[in-house]
């Protein structure tokens, strides 16, 4: 005790046996011998896509968007693995742009990686999902919101833990009929996407029993919008393309944001804007600060250093899915993971109010959906008590079982 | 009115401290029972960063005391002098003094303080740091952490044994009751309950520990000897979604017949049998109901109401809920002084 070295060592030592105490106590048995940490493997695939944002100026596009909520989930559940005796581990594998994702995917494999959460649009996931070699592996899709890839495209690897089209634009409608502005005009952008939106859009119209007073293609080319005095063309270009119709709201389907913002407040009667811009339905936002969730945005602000987008957020959900499904079914073999996620016993927090889990016919996370601009959180679906449905009002939300097109395989 | 009954017992006011004189003069000036003072009743505002405070007899709301931001869990000293109030944005605990109703120094709590607990020796607050999965003791009169001790992800309830041997700390995301030994500061079992753990309440014979699950919306009843979960209670009000029903603030009753249990937005508070574990009523009271606090004979229980930004009365012996009386913006603890 008495020398300079020996009290360093003691404290250090007292950290190990501590630290090492901790990881001993498995759960109920306190009193279990010591035992190296059990770990969990968790890939992450994406693309090195840069990305770009039409508004650089205002929001420069995270280049860790995605993968930094994969990285906070794997923090989270390793403060939880301290005294479940599991260690999480993330593997970060990036194709280049335009590049070889099959072969990032394999490398994965190769490793002896059997979850993997993906940051991915549709064509390069569907091929990754049918590789040979991802037969044993189940992919968390955390990025592509098509609907198809829940229904006629589906597959058994498959659990989507970023919400379909389908349930953004349900969560919408819930929310234009709860304020009783049935009414929808529709704009719809000219990129795939955004004609999928526009569908998932028209659909949402018909379930809820609302109507599409008009529909119009966005053609105009904003190019001069950010030069001066530019914004005096495009107001006069959505007057004119919002002039003659009788609607409530217009929705906007643009999910590259190229459009979308310049229509609030130009519009030739006074109508608000929802859809991809103006009041949004995402899984995440920043002003959302209910039900616990300042606590996450906290955590991750701090880790980041930027705030949390939804494409944070899905990528968070799913390597907080294994976490959860490792500490309830107290193992770490992917295998039995899988079996207890998609089980029905399974509930995992996601700090909006009601415990999350996978829908079995499809592999989709249930989860509400907020509806915010900027600034506020406006609403949350489904409003409570409003839609009703016999098992789970969070299935209102999306395809549900008795019309859902996937046939898993 | 059937509240009125026990004013009667109410204490003699504290007679120590310079100030004792003058205000026993007071007490005696305007008390209607002569020198009985009534109870107080003291609310936190998360949002409205105030403490409430009432008369806990005429339950007029007697002042709005301004304090730090975010206050969320509130504790009384062990001589009932002193409010503490984790003001859980501005990192520290203030200290409100009762008599005067102005804020002392305050004591460090490290981050993101939400809740805490009063160790029986009343020398010691445990905090729950929320943003850094830690329990920090502090060391009430050296006015300084005396230790850390980590815990899951967002740290929550406090629960100390009655004896003062056991710290049980729950945390949310990890959904775990972490127990800890107070001699050796360290975790020595974890119980894994259903999602979102909130409050950690020991009986008064320190025989059981009561934990809430926000989520799952249950309550675990667990040994704290065997660290096993001996019952779970689970809660179905008919007309409210199962996934409105979230349990959150726990009371149980000194002779352990009764628990009380907040139901979050399903807006009702649970009374259960303590021994069978069954379900009596529930209790139709304000909006999201978060936290709740006997009087001293427990004749009265109170809830705090985050969304309809009032407290709700509930006339213990008869099950029945009296009143309801608007505090500030989203209370969110509630302390009783007697």
């Amino acid at each position: 005790m008495g020398h300079p070295i020996g009290r360093r060592a003691r404290r250090a030592l007292l950290a190990l046996s501590a630290l090492a105490a901790l990881m001993a106590l498995a759960l109920g048995s306190p009193r279990a011998e010591e035992q190296s940490p059990a770990a969990v493997k968790i890939g992450f695939l994406r693309e090195g896509v840069k990305r770009e944002a039409p508004q650089p100026y205002l929001d420069p596009p995270p280049a860790d968007e995605g993968v930094a909520g994969a990285r906070l989930g794997i923090a989270d559940d390793n403060t939880t693995g301290r005294f479940t005796g599991q260690h999480f581990v993330l593997a970060e594998a990036i194709a280049p742009a335009g590049g070889d994702v099959a072969a990032a995917f394999r490398k994965l494999v190769g490793e002896g990686v059997r979850l993997v959460v993906t940051d991915l649009p549709e064509a390069p996931l569907l091929a990754v999902a049918a590789l040979p070699e991802a037969r044993a592996v189940t992919l968390f899709n955390a990025a592509a919101p098509d609907d198809d890839l829940r229904a006629e495209k589906c597959r058994a690897n498959l659990l989507h833990t970023v919400p379909s089209r389908a349930m953004l634009a349900d969560a919408l409608l819930e929310y234009l009929l709860a304020k009783q502005w049935p009414k929808v005009f529709l704009v719809v952008g000219p990129t795939e996407g955004d004609r999928a939106y526009a569908a998932a859009v028209k659909r949402a119209v018909a379930k809820f029993g609302a109507k599409l007073v008009a529909e119009k293609p966005w053609t105009f080319q904003p190019g001069a919008k950010r030069s001066d005095s530019g914004h005096y063309s495009i107001a006069a270009e959505v007057a004119n393309f919002t002039q003659g119709v009788s609607y409530d709201v217009l929705v906007v389907a643009d999910e590259d944001d190229q459009f979308g913002d310049y229509m609030s407040y130009a519009t030739y009667a006074p109508r608000p804007v929802a859809g991809t811009a103006g009041l949004v339905p995402t899984a995440w936002a920043r002003p959302h600060e209910e039900w616990g969730a300042t606590q996450l945005q906290d955590r991750f602000r701090q880790a980041a250093k930027r705030w949390m987008t939804a494409r944070d957020y899905a990528a968070w959900l799913a390597v907080r899915a294994v976490g959860e499904a490792a500490a309830r079914a107290q193992s770490v073999e992917p295998e039995k993971l899988i079996a207890f996620m998609r089980g029905e016993q399974f509930q995992l927090g996601g700090y909006k109010g009601t415990p999350l889990s996978f829908r079995p016919w499809d592999g989709q996370m249930r989860q509400a959906i907020l509806l915010a601009d900027t600034r506020a959180l406006v609403s949350v679906s489904p409003p409570p008590g409003r839609f009703l449905h016999q098992f789970s009002e969070l299935d209102t939300l999306g395809m549900d079982r008795p019309e859902s097109k996937c046939r898993l395989q | 009115m059937p509240l009125a009954m026990t004013r009667a017992q109410s204490r003699l006011p504290h007679l120590c401290g310079a100030w004792a004189l003058p205000a026993l003069a007071l007490a005696l000036s305007v008390a209607p029972l002569g020198g009985v003072r009534a109870e107080t009743v003291l609310v936190s505002n998360e949002k409205g960063n105030s403490i409430t405070v009432l008369d806990g007899e005429s339950l007029k709301v007697l002042r709005t005391v301004p304090v730090g931001q975010r206050p969320r869990g509130i504790v009384l000293s062990q001589d009932k002098k002193t409010l503490y109030i984790c003001a859980s944005d501005d990192d520290e605990i203030e200290t409100l003094d009762l008599d005067k109703f102005t804020l002392g120094p305050p004591l460090p709590s490290g981050p993101d303080p939400e809740t805490f607990a009063l160790h029986p020796d009343g020398l010691h607050l445990y905090v729950a740091n929320e943003g850094s999965s830690l329990v920090s003791i502090i060391d009430i009169a050296a006015r300084r952490i005396a230790g850390e001790i980590p815990v899951g992800v967002e740290p929550e309830g406090m629960g100390i044994s009655p004896d003062g041997k056991w710290i049980v700390n729950t945390s949310e995301t990890t959904s775990m009751a972490h127990f800890i030994d107070n001699d050796t500061r360290k975790v020595v079992a974890n119980v894994l309950v259903d999602s979102r753990p909130r409050r950690a309440e020991w009986t008064a014979d320190g025989q059981q520990v009561w934990v809430s699950s926000e989520i799952g919306g249950s309550v675990s009843v667990i040994d704290p000897a065997s660290h096993k979960i001996v019952h779970k209670i689970a809660f179905a009000v008919s007309g409210v979604p199962q996934e409105a029903i979230q349990a959150v603030g726990v009371a149980l009753t000194k002779d352990r017949k009764l628990a009380f249990v907040a139901l979050g937005p399903a807006n009702r508070v649970a009374v259960v049998d303590a021994q069978t574990y069954e379900v009596k009523k529930y209790l139709l009271v304000g909006q999201r109901v978060w936290n709740l606090a006997f009087n001293s004979d427990e004749s009265r229980l109170y809830t705090t109401n985050g969304i309809s930004n009032d407290i709700s009365v509930i006339d213990v012996p008869n099950l029945r809920v009296v009143k309801s009386v608007t505090v500030g913006n989203q209370p969110w603890g509630v302390v009783v002084r007697p």
